[in-house]
């Protein structure tokens, strides 16, 4: 199974802070991928760096067939390309209504003239994805009026209307509750069977339930990789999550 | 000017000796061979009936006669105070009261009794005598004990030198006790003798003298014994020429054709208005020269007309265009020194390139200081404005109101308080306090209220800054109020010709500094100062941390208002007091804050140094327009923003991504 | 689609309206030439305010510099009227001479009458298509586009942002003001170009008459430009625009390139402007480097604000409004307010009026004028306000969470 993305050797330092240190990694086309990590292990910024909103110092980010390089495109090329980002706060649009949003993400010619001149008929297709994220009632709603949860999904439906190959979501399950977590546990496992999906968390359990590959981020490198039990038995993982007993 | 050689040498000798008798004032009068009455009456009419052509050499006769009463009655002469006693032809010292004369005896002013108006006559020498006679004194008056007069016989001999006075002038150096004039006196001891000095050597020293030298009295002179002018056709034999102008290069084509022109080898070119009237007076029939008039509708068919009634010699011919180039070279266009001697001329050019090459150094140090001051003007503007931008993230478009405030405190105060120097000390502090006031009751009233929206805080602010201009403008007037600076900072502070600064502007940088010095140790030292860095790198764990950021907000805004309102007193000082004159400070702050990085005292200072050297700079490139240097200056902020963003200091934390 | 919106058939049928009444009492002699005029100028000025409101209401950007385009567009109009008058005027007493003009003479003899004030009498390059109208048209379009497109491509490439940005077109607006009120800039200097209400070939209507010529076309521009603004708004790309406004990032992050819809709007909307200005100029008779000032961006801004921003309909009315008000307080239309120790003149007193209102329309009234629709119609007061965050906002959004 050839590599959709494969980030190798990238390093990137803020200040001389380096946040993170010769990384390696690199998921499949179908593939589901839980990444997790001590706070300030780079999760974030590696999203960052994938998605291209910060620039690599070093290092190389190929992505798809051809193994385009990611680094010099911008951010809205790098969407373009299929790789689809959610941000750990919900962000939609909370002044537009639920189907304005879900328009917005759908995949179509995105520049400036052709959305200003075609304007196909498209809330059928924006309608068939509410009903996939449970909002199929609320389509005129504005998305500021929608629950907490409301919202992940309507950002996780926005990610599904994009179409992407690679699908980058950080921390889904922040601030929802059990069933919700349920319902997006299904969600991330029913997009992984036609794309890759890498999921940063830090709640175990909800690593757990998604039953995946785990790779474990310290300090801007990985540490290990491999199924979730492998990992946890890994004394090093041990160390980074409960802290070095050793010093005592 | 044609001197003979001789008499001026003789001149010299005798002024000389004349001279060092006046020096030796202390051999009583009556040594003297002869008295002033005496030698006067040898010339009595012309003393009496004096004219410019005609009384050179009775001044000489008692100039050198080295009396020391001489220039007194030199003096009074010129002044018109001495009369002539009718019955015998006597001179007197003459003070009229009423129908009276008093009269004063010309040998040492001692009372001579007095005479019936009608008996005496007043000598009214005309101003052109006077003229020879205040020269004539000048020699006198270069040893005068007073050193003003010494001074305003200098100018005088500067005004209108001559090669006679060179000796006395060479002669009272010497004795010159007072360091200025003694410098001022063989400066122009130097001046004299490059123009008038009788051999080589003494010009080629002076000229020496000069390549050191920075005054625009020296450069003049220079450039005096550099003057040229233009020869057409081969120049005379011996001629000392300065170069072989090429046309096109070092002058125009048409400069070029009106001087052959001028020398008659060329017909003069005829303008479009001389060729319209001939064409007009030949007009016959609808016909000019067999060319219909209505098709003289083009500049090239008049031309062509022009050239048909040339031909036929019913207008002056013009140059033919095809001989012009075949003329030129044949006569070439050269130019030639007035001075003759080689020797001479490359002397000076060189010294003269050497004294522009040393203008030019003072100039640029003239320029930086220019920018020193213009840049501690926009940094006293401008840091108040970067201290609340970067810690309440908002820009206060009525930061300009805030130095317009400062500026009208300063002027009520003066209304007040007559002293200059005294309410000078009262309206700074007081400036402070009411735009540092104004600046609190805007934070919390308007600023505080729209946390997060700096777009509209911008807006708001300008509502503000747009009241706060009309009220003053409906209760000071239209019209531009006085701020006057005491006597002490008026005038400036003159290093040489070149370089000088007023000392308002010496004010302004040492107020500047000073402000810099206290920002920086409030910023470094105080709490205050830690909780504004904490705010304005991480306002969100500043306030996790305890730091109530109303209340820093509300110090910071005080403290930047404050420092607008002192700037304001300053910039009144020196530029109009208006209702509008804080708009005119607004944007240059705002370039300041933005291309020095926000939130970051240093950042506003290179800011501010670099937007007051560039404009001084492109001022310095393009002179004549102030206005164009400006937007030039914009243009070049504009295109620095695009490589640096985030300002020469760039800021850490909350800006950084 | 969009003519079956509400409030533009509303917007819509209340232009007609005012333009049709005033029509008719202009002719029956019940309002002044004057008051056409000012409505005619008022009604152009809504089209800048339409413009600002999609560029700061809509997308975000508060530009400080769109009055410029509006003056860009007056000049090149100018240029047309008073190179083409200057040419009736000098023409009889060319043709009256013994000798046809040449190009050249008219050339300088026009010269000499546009630029004598300025003491020159070369025609400056600028002017080199002055004699031609749709050129000069076009120019009035092109010309602000153009300085658009490479100010905004420099700016918006750099992702220069917030009041960032807002500095950024104010120092640009100063620049060109400060470049026109040179003598040398060949426009005149501060003289700017006058007795523009004369146009060329209707000396013989009256002004009364062109007045309204004038104040249908502007009507019509306005209705246009409104019917496009709409059309613009609606639709995916109203959405990614309020979206641009709102979260910029976000956008950036669905595939959007959103520099160059930033740069689209800025340039689409200046072009506008200056259209709007080739418009209103002929109406005011004079251009000159004052009318350019920064300070009269910012009214744009604020008459937007006052309106209330991101609803077309609000830039119209606060450009009304504000206009109205401006000419009635100045024009000693209000009466004076006798205090017994001091009397409030209006013509001193207004700008500080309208300075405070302004301050309290944005701190209390958001939303302003338009805010009073909401009341009225009685859409219930939203969550988070309709303008979404403010995108000036310096604070990083996630640092904030």
């Amino acid at each position: 199974m050839s590599a959709l993305l494969e980030v190798s050797g990238v390093s990137k330092s803020f200040d001389g802070f380096k946040a993170i240190d010769n990384l390696s990694f690199s998921i499949g086309e179908v593939e589901l991928r839980a990444v997790i990590g001590p706070n300030g292990a780079g999760k974030t910024t590696f999203m960052d760096l994938v998605t291209g909103k910060t620039r690599p110092d070093s290092g190389t980010i190929r992505y798809g067939s051809l193994s385009r390089s990611l680094t010099g495109m911008s951010e809205a090329r790098i969407a373009q390309a299929g790789i689809g980002r959610k941000f750990q706060k919900p962000t939609v649009f909370e002044d537009q209504t639920v189907v304005e949003n879900l328009v917005m993400a759908l995949k179509s010619p995105r520049n400036p003239f052709s959305v200003l001149i075609r304007r196909p008929p498209q809330r059928d297709r924006a309608a068939t994805l509410a009903e996939q994220i449970g909002l199929d009632d609320a389509l005129d709603r504005r998305a500021g009026e929608l629950s907490h949860g409301q919202k992940q999904w309507l950002e996780i439906g926005m990610l599904l209307a994009q179409e992407p190959r690679v699908l980058l979501v950080d921390e889904p399950a922040a601030g929802m509750t059990t069933a919700e977590r349920e319902k997006t546990t299904q969600m991330l496992v029913d997009a992984a069977r036609t794309r890759a999906v890498v999921v940063i968390e830090h709640d175990m359990d909800f690593v757990r339930r998604l039953n995946c590959r785990v790779t474990v981020l310290h300090e801007g490198c990985v540490l290990a990789e491999g199924p979730l039990d492998h990992v946890c038995a890994d004394p090093r993982v041990i160390d980074v999550y409960l802290g070095r007993d050793d010093d005592a | 000017m044609t001197i003979p050689t001789e008499r001026p040498a003789m001149t010299f000798a005798r002024l000389l000796r004349c001279f060092l008798t006046c020096v030796c004032l202390a051999l009583p009068a009556a040594a003297q061979d002869a008295g002033v009455q005496v030698l006067l009456q040898t010339y009595s009419d012309q003393i009496a009936k004096p004219s410019r052509q005609t009384i050179q050499p009775v001044l000489d006769a008692l100039t050198s006669s080295g009396i020391p009463t001489m220039p007194d009655f030199l003096e009074a002469w010129a002044d018109k105070r001495v009369v002539q006693r009718d019955a015998d032809g006597a001179f007197f010292y003459g003070k009229r009261e009423g129908d009276t004369w008093v009269l004063q005896s010309v040998e040492d002013g001692a009372d001579a009794g007095t005479a019936a108006r009608r008996d005496v006559s007043e000598l009214k020498p005309n101003a052109g005598v006077r003229r020879l006679i205040a020269t004539a004194l000048v020699q006198f008056q270069l040893n005068d004990p007073d050193p003003a007069r010494r001074l305003a016989a200098l100018d005088s001999l500067s005004r209108s030198p001559s090669a006679k006075l060179l000796g006395p002038l060479r002669a009272s150096i010497e004795a010159e006790d007072v360091p200025a004039i003694r410098a001022r006196k063989i400066a122009l001891d130097r001046l004299i003798a490059v123009q008038f000095g009788t051999d080589v050597e003494t010009r080629l020293a002076a000229i020496d003298w000069m390549s050191d030298q920075l005054s625009l009295e020296a450069r003049a002179a220079l450039n005096r014994l550099l003057a040229t002018e233009l020869i057409v056709g081969s120049p005379p034999e011996n001629a000392n020429v300065a170069r072989v102008l090429s046309v096109g290069k070092d002058i125009s084509q048409t400069d070029a054709l009106a001087l052959l022109a001028a020398a008659d080898i060329l017909p003069p070119d005829v303008s479009r208005a001389d060729r319209d009237a001939a064409l007009i007076a030949a007009i016959a029939d609808e016909h000019v020269a067999g060319t219909p008039v209505a098709t003289l509708n083009t500049e090239a068919a008049r031309w062509t007309a022009y050239e048909t009634l040339a031909i036929a010699g019913q207008a002056p011919p013009r140059p033919a265009q095809n001989a012009v180039a075949t003329l030129l070279e044949r006569n070439p266009i050269t130019e030639i020194y007035d001075e003759p001697d080689p020797i001479l001329t490359a002397a000076a050019a060189a010294a003269l390139a050497e004294v522009e090459a040393r203008v030019a150094r003072a100039q640029a140090f003239d320029l930086a200081l220019d920018a020193l001051s213009l840049a501690s003007i926009y940094f006293l503007a401008a840091i108040g404005l970067a201290i609340t931008f970067g810690v309440m993230g908002v820009i206060n478009m009525a930061h300009g109101e805030f130095i317009m405030m400062g500026a009208y405190t300063g002027y009520v105060v003066q209304q007040i308080i007559p002293d200059k120097t005294l309410s000078l000390m009262v309206a700074l502090p007081l400036a402070f306090a009411v735009a540092a006031a104004a600046g609190v009751a805007l934070e919390r009233l308007v600023i505080r209220h729209l946390a997060h929206r700096p777009l509209e805080t911008l807006l708001a602010t300008f509502g503000i800054s747009v009241a706060l201009q009309q009220i003053v403008k409906n209760v000071f007037g239209t019209q531009a109020v006085p701020l006057t600076s005491p006597d002490w900072l008026a005038g400036a502070w003159v290093l040489n010709d070149v370089v000088g600064i007023s000392y308002i502007r010496i004010g302004i940088f040492m107020l500047a500094t000073m402000f810099l010095a206290l920002l920086v140790y409030i910023l470094r030292r105080t709490r205050l100062g830690l909780e504004v860095r904490a705010v304005t790198q991480n306002p969100g764990m500043a306030a996790s941390l305890g730091i109530d950021p109303d209340r820093v907000g509300m110090a910071t805004f005080a403290l930047g208002s404050g420092i607008a309102g002192v700037a304001g007193v300053a910039i009144g000082l020196f530029a109009q007091v208006t209702s509008e004159m804080g708009a005119g400070y607004i944007v240059q702050s705002f370039m300041t804050v933005v291309v020095g990085g926000v939130g970051s005292v240093f950042g506003t200072l290179a800011g501010a140094g670099l937007i007051g050297g560039l404009q001084k700079g492109i001022e310095w490139l393009n002179p004549s327009n102030t206005l164009a240097a400006q937007t030039y200056m914009i243009l070049f902020i504009i295109l620095f923003i695009q490589f640096r963003p985030r300002g020469i200091v760039a800021q850490k934390g909350r800006f950084a991504q | 689609m969009i003519l079956r919106k509400p409030s533009v058939l509303i917007f819509l049928s209340a232009l007609a309206l005012v333009t049709i009444v005033t029509t008719l009492m202009a002719q029956a002699g019940l309002v002044s030439t004057s008051f056409v005029k000012l409505l005619g100028k008022t009604l152009c000025l809504a089209i800048a305010a339409l413009a600002m409101d999609l560029v700061w209401g809509f997308t975000g950007i508060l530009s400080l510099g769109h009055f410029a385009f509006f003056g860009i567009g007056g000049y090149a109009i100018g240029m047309w009227l008073m190179w083409d008058r200057t040419e009736n005027i000098v023409m009889p007493s060319l043709t009256g001479g013994p000798l046809p003009p040449t190009p050249f003479q008219i050339e300088e003899a026009i010269g000499t009458q546009i630029f004598g004030v300025v003491g020159s009498s070369d025609v400056p390059w600028l002017w080199s298509l002055a004699g031609s109208l749709p050129l000069q048209l076009a120019a009035a379009v092109l010309v602000p586009g153009l300085i658009a497109l490479i100010f905004g491509w420099l700016a918006f490439r750099s992702r220069v942002t917030g009041v960032y940005l807002s500095i950024l077109t104010q120092a640009g607006t100063l620049a060109l003001s400060l470049w026109l009120f040179q003598n040398d800039s060949g426009l005149r200097g501060n003289n700017g170009l006058s007795g523009l209400q004369n146009i060329p070939g209707l000396r013989d209507v009256a002004q009364s008459v062109v007045s309204l010529w004038f104040l249908w076309a502007s009507a019509i521009a306005l209705a246009l430009a409104y019917l496009i603004a709409a059309w613009t708004v609606s639709g995916r790309f109203g959405s990614v625009l309020r979206g641009i406004r709102d979260d910029e990032a976000r956008v950036r992050f669905l595939g959007y390139e959103v520099e160059h819809y930033k740069l689209a709007v800025f340039t689409g909307t200046a072009m506008v402007t200056g259209l709007a200005g080739a418009l209103y100029y002929p109406q005011a008779g004079i251009v000159n480097p004052a009318e350019i000032a920064p300070i009269a961006s910012i009214y744009l801004a604020v008459w937007v604000a006052i309106g209330g921003r991101g609803r077309l309909y609000g830039a119209v009315i606060g450009a009304a409004v504000v206009s109205l008000a401006s000419s009635w307080f100045t024009g000693g239309g209000a009466p004076a307010i006798n205090l017994g120790f001091y009397v409030i003149k209006w013509t001193d007193w207004w700008l500080v009026l309208l300075g405070f209102s302004f301050v309290l329309v944005t701190l209390f009234a958001p939303k302003g004028l338009g805010g009073l629709v909401d009341l009225w119609t009685g859409r219930r007061a939203r969550g988070i306000g309709p303008l979404g965050p403010d995108q000036g906002s310096l604070r990083g959004k996630e640092e904030v969470a």
